[in-house]
């Protein structure tokens, strides 16, 4: 008896306290750097792709949504095209996780609905941003040890020269 | 009365009845939107008025649909039935001393009950015709709660009239000149309160429609309008039960320095300010347990308030 007037009463209280919902389109949510949302490519500080074209993404993708063709050009591999169907994507990060060379990432922006399913097939063009997104810096040909023109093996950041295998005969 | 003034009268209640319980739909939804930190519908209009209308809109346009298995006469009639019923009994409430289309009937309070125990046939037949589990189902539960919950509520309603000694409910208004009932008669007010949840089927004891175990219970298989109508019937006889704690308990028009109209109007809003309230705070009860809270704890109190009023009346008119 007492418990059912004072949950009555703690309702009550409640008219009192200030509303929490966010008056959304007027009023945009503070969403965190780490939010799962609209998926981009980044690129390096030179401003080449990072993508490699490693197809990580494509397999970690647990609904299938992510394709893309490997070319090559001047001995480092690149996505021919790249496309995310989001209208399967379930942003749950997975290919940011699998992603190799930080070139695919997870943006804090959610506002992509469409009218027509299609458009939500997003093609390298629309996926491909002008910056390194969330890490800043970051080239993987400059710490790979792999030799690409203009950067042969040894070259690389934090990299000694390779080892001459010949001259370690005892 | 003068017939034209009648006719003014006849007129207003009906409309007001229907914009109250059109209105009522709103003041619900953004009550419960403050009670739980929201805002409610707040984006057609200004307030998120004009979300009546659209719901209206909506209400009108959807498609009015019988299904084949239905009852079809008594499928179309159980909702008329039950608004009908409840914008009959709003001619015997008092509103003001010239407001009232039959508040001097002196069987008024028996009309009123004799109007609820039709109501309780809408439920039923609108049930029963649906021809549908979970619509037959609710339509059990609400015969047995209605016409069991009718009992107290005409129990715990003796002891006023026996103190007015009258059934006229502007008579009953009128004998409050002094002391509200509410303060003699506590016991009674809160078994009529309770009681008239239960009778309009409101939260918490809204087992007939129950959605979470009976779909929406008796008006599953209803759309468009004839749902609107149950819809309508249930807001109106909130607003019904919430003028009639008025009138008998809160001293109805009675009040000082503003308007009698005034008076009625805040007494009856807050009280459905307070059914909303109830809505949101409690959860509802099983079905058994509320046939025990009325059979075996608001029986036997309103027994009592009607026994203890009755002895002080006939101990005062000894003395």
């Amino acid at each position: 008896m007492l418990g059912i007037i004072r949950t009555i009463w703690l309702s009550f209280l409640h008219l009192f306290h200030k509303n929490v919902t966010v008056q959304y389109p007027e009023v945009k949510p503070y969403l965190s750097p780490r939010y799962r949302g609209r998926i981009v490519l980044t690129r390096d500080p030179n401003g080449e792709e990072r993508c490699v074209a490693c197809n990580l993404c494509a397999a970690a993708c647990p609904v299938d949504c992510i394709s893309l063709q490997k070319g090559e050009r001047e001995g480092r591999w690149y996505p021919e095209f790249f496309q995310i169907n989001f209208s399967r994507c379930i942003f749950c990060g997975f290919c940011e996780e699998a992603c190799p060379t930080y070139a695919i990432q997870l943006t804090p922006d959610f506002e992509m609905s469409e009218y027509v399913r299609q458009n939500l097939v997003y093609e390298k063009k629309d996926l491909l941003i002008s910056g390194p997104g969330k890490v800043p810096g970051y080239s993987f040909y400059n710490i790979s040890g792999l030799a690409i023109p203009g950067k042969d093996k040894g070259e690389a950041e934090h990299e000694a020269p390779p080892v001459d295998t010949h001259s370690l005969m005892p | 009365m003068v017939w034209w003034w009648a006719i003014i009268v006849i007129l207003g209640t009906v409309f007001g009845v229907l914009a109250v319980a059109a209105l009522s739909t709103m003041l619900e939804r953004r009550l419960l939107g403050f009670f739980q930190d929201r805002p409610g519908p707040n984006r057609v209009g200004p307030f998120g008025l004009l979300q009546v209308a659209a719901d209206a809109i909506k209400m009108l346009f959807k498609q009015d649909w019988i299904p084949p298995f239905a009852d079809k006469p008594v499928f179309f009639i159980a909702p008329i039935i039950g608004f009908l019923a409840v914008l009959i009994s709003f001619a015997m409430i008092p509103i003001t001393p010239s407001w009232s289309v039959a508040g001097h009937l002196n069987v008024g309070l028996l009309w009123v009950f004799g109007m609820m125990g039709l109501h309780v046939y809408s439920v039923v037949l609108g049930g029963w015709s649906s021809n549908n589990k979970f619509a037959l189902l609710g339509a059990m539960r609400a015969t047995a709660q209605m016409i069991s919950y009718e009992v107290f509520m005409g129990l715990s309603l003796l002891g006023v009239v026996m103190t007015a000694g009258s059934f006229a409910l502007s008579d009953i208004v009128e004998a409050q000149k002094h002391v509200w009932f509410v303060i003699p008669q506590c016991l009674g007010a809160v078994v009529f309160f309770i009681a008239g949840i239960a009778e309009t089927h409101r939260l918490p004891f809204d087992l007939p429609e129950g959605e979470n175990e009976l779909g929406a219970g008796y008006h599953t298989e209803y759309s468009s309008m004839k749902f609107g109508m149950f819809f309508l019937a249930e807001y109106a006889g909130m607003a019904l039960i919430a003028s009639l704690v008025t009138a008998l308990y809160l001293g109805g028009w009675s009040g000082p320095i503003l308007p009698p109209v005034v008076w009625f109007v805040v007494k009856a809003f807050l009280l459905l300010c307070f059914f909303i309230l109830l809505r949101t705070a409690l959860p509802r009860p099983r079905y058994d347990q509320l046939m025990a809270f009325g059979w075996k704890v608001l029986l036997p109190l309103s027994l009592l308030n009607t026994l203890v009023t009755g002895a002080v009346l006939l101990l005062r008119a000894g003395a």
